[in-house]
């Protein structure tokens, strides 16, 4: 055993080169913020998944009896409400855990959406170049002139505040960074010789999109997802604070930081806590997001 | 370099198209038609609907209502807020001089700051100083700002009584806007007390502004002097026996210095948009909180300008961060 965990680390000139996953993580794990992001991530989901069971309360069932308590610790705070209540009695570690799924679904849709998009329209301008190519890039240009926030806050505005369409906002102003990289990475690797050879042995443009040069350009589309999961995050995060993204009484926690600001003076844990959070979230994937950059990117590598 | 300003300024006019074909069809997507939404919730009759829409040219094609309103924005008519009735121009330029002079201040604090550690990080690579920038600037890049901000208060303002908790400027003071600039006005009408009142005021949203920058900045230095640092004339520099500051401020700072500025200029537009959030959270009289709450009055000609404005300025920004980039670089110029 600890010789094959050895060969991931020097590989020894004889014998079997290894294998990319264990080289792989033989990179990934030598980086301990990543692992400490990935532990962070998968406790998250964990949460998310087991929610019913570990959340001891429904998210909007209301008590108003014991409305503001104080997390356990503190004068007055009580073990039935851990992490204590906010002003209309609802427990906030049943909404912190219920908020998880709303967290992590809003960064995986938006990542879905605008990686699937994004892919497309990169490799049909970097395949397809010529007027095509030019249309689409400009379009990209123009979105990344205008400012991100700013964008996703008009959208929302046209759209209508709510969560699906704060997704939609978010996912269409990250796009123009899936195309990018995507044609850059196309634009390069149709160039090389195995991408000639299977244009000469008859396969096809959608084969050849697909099936060759599509999984030489997923690295790079793995870091971006990942970062961008973080990025989403926080956005839909922010626009729930400014009322624009997921509603009341929902337990999205931009939109709980919101809904208690007012109470930040008398109560500091109802803003505290789900700010937390959000940071300790979308921290999480960006150690992540750089870890995988160190591991999968060859130029660090060498 | 003509053909470089040429290539570049040539992509401001669709950009410019485009921002104004979002601002156009923003107020046509919301439901209704936009004299229902102009007129808001108290409704309006049939015949009065009928003439506005003949007023503001409504009835003509979409096209022809489109060259209409390029016409107005190019002659400097942005409409009227339905709220105030002032014109949307004169609300802006009323209030941009307060968001300038915050994203000015964060933007100093995230230089003063960044640069410095981005440098010292480099040159004690792997030093515990260096994993700490790297922790803390990760850790400012994943921060909430609107959280930071309330936080910020709750212990400074509230715990501490150190800083106000909200505004420009104490009540009591009365100053005369001249420059808009409060910092500024202050100064020039000599009255110390104004002055620092000012100031205190911008001391939290500075910080929680300039937090995300900051974070950026300090990064890019980092990694741009460690690949500096490993340049072979850096090594020249110090075979002859240069004193290490000296091979570090002058020869590796320097040239270091170029993908910085680059991140510098693209922040800008970041300090804008996170203006946004800042201005919403310490109730900062700036275009950011005017646009918020323009979305949520309804107020669409004002969401409408504002935006375009606001597009406008980040764009001519980028512009002029891109040609001053060109005119330092020239290895921009010729690709």
């Amino acid at each position: 055993m600890t010789d094959t965990m050895n060969d991931t680390v020097v590989p020894t000139i004889h014998g079997s080169p290894p294998h990319p996953l264990r080289e792989f993580w033989g990179y990934f794990s030598g980086n301990h913020g990543a692992v400490a992001g990935l532990a962070i991530i998968v406790f998250v989901l964990l949460m998310a998944i087991l929610a019913d069971v570990l959340a001891p309360y429904a998210p909007d069932m209301t008590n108003t009896s014991v409305a503001l308590t104080p997390p356990f610790w503190q004068e007055g705070g009580s073990t039935s409400y851990l992490l204590g209540t906010d002003a209309i009695g609802r427990d906030i570690l049943s909404r912190l855990i219920y908020g998880s799924r709303l967290s992590l679904a809003i960064g995986i849709v938006v990542v879905a959406l605008s990686v699937i998009s994004g892919v497309v329209l990169g490799l049909i301008a970097g395949y397809f170049r010529g007027i095509l190519e030019i249309f689409i890039m400009r379009v990209m240009d123009i979105m990344l002139t205008i400012p991100s926030l700013l964008l996703a806050i008009v959208i929302v505005a046209i759209l209508g505040p709510g969560l699906m369409n704060a997704m939609i906002a978010v996912a269409l102003v990250v796009l123009p960074h899936y195309v990018r990289i995507t044609r850059a990475t196309v634009i390069s690797e149709m160039s090389k010789d195995y991408v000639t050879a299977a244009i000469v042995s008859g396969a096809g443009k959608l084969r050849i999109m697909f099936s060759e040069v599509l999984p030489n350009c997923t690295p790079l589309l793995i870091v971006q997802a990942s970062l961008g999961i973080s990025a989403a995050i926080l956005d839909a995060a922010a626009l729930g604070f400014l009322g624009l993204g997921a509603q009341p009484p929902s337990p999205e926690w931009g939109t709980m930081l919101a809904d208690s600001r007012e109470f930040v003076l008398r109560a500091w844990w109802v803003v505290t806590l789900p700010g937390l959070m959000i940071l300790t979230t979308v921290l999480a994937f960006n150690l992540l997001g750089d870890g995988l950059r160190d591991a999968l990117d060859p130029k660090l590598k060498r | 370099m003509f053909r470089f300003l040429l290539t570049r300024i040539s992509l401001v006019i669709p950009t410019f198209i485009g921002m104004t074909l979002v601002a156009f069809f923003l107020i046509r997507l919301v439901p209704g038609d936009p004299i229902e939404a102009l007129a808001g919730e108290r409704g309006i009759d049939a015949t009065r609907h009928a003439a506005l829409l003949v007023e503001y040219g409504l009835d003509k094609p979409l096209l022809t209502q489109y060259g209409l309103y390029i016409g107005r924005v190019l002659s400097g008519d942005l409409g009227r807020s339905i709220v105030t009735h002032e014109t949307v121009i004169n609300e802006f330029l009323a209030l941009f001089p307060a968001t300038i002079e915050l994203a000015l201040c964060a933007a100093l604090f995230a230089l003063l700051i960044g640069i410095p550690a981005g440098v010292i990080a480099a040159v004690n690579r792997n030093s515990i100083f260096d994993h700490g920038v790297m922790g803390i600037s990760l850790t400012g890049y994943s921060m909430p700002i609107f959280w930071w901000g309330l936080l910020l208060i709750l212990f400074f303002s509230v715990q501490l009584g150190w800083t106000p908790v909200s505004g420009r400027i104490a009540v009591i003071h009365f100053i005369e806007p001249t420059t808009g600039f409060l910092l500024v006005d202050t100064l020039l009408e000599s009255d110390k007390a104004a002055f620092w009142s000012a100031a205190a005021h911008l001391i939290l949203p500075t910080i929680v502004l300039g937090t995300n920058p900051l974070a950026t900045i300090a990064r890019m230095t980092r990694s741009a002097m460690l690949e500096v640092l490993g340049e072979d004339y850096i090594r020249t520099a110090r075979a002859k026996g240069l004193s290490p500051t000296r091979v570090v401020a002058l020869h590796a700072f320097r040239n270091a210095l170029i993908p910085v500025v680059t991140v510098v200029g693209l922040q800008i537009g970041v300090l804008f948009t996170g203006a946004i959030l800042t201005e919403t959270i310490f109730s900062w009289p700036g275009v950011g909180k005017w646009l918020i709450e323009a979305i949520h009055r309804r107020d669409y000609p004002v969401l409408q300008g504002g935006m375009l404005l606001l597009g406008v300025i980040v764009m001519t920004v980028n512009l002029l961060v891109d040609l001053t980039y060109g005119i330092i670089n020239p290895r921009i110029r010729h690709t």
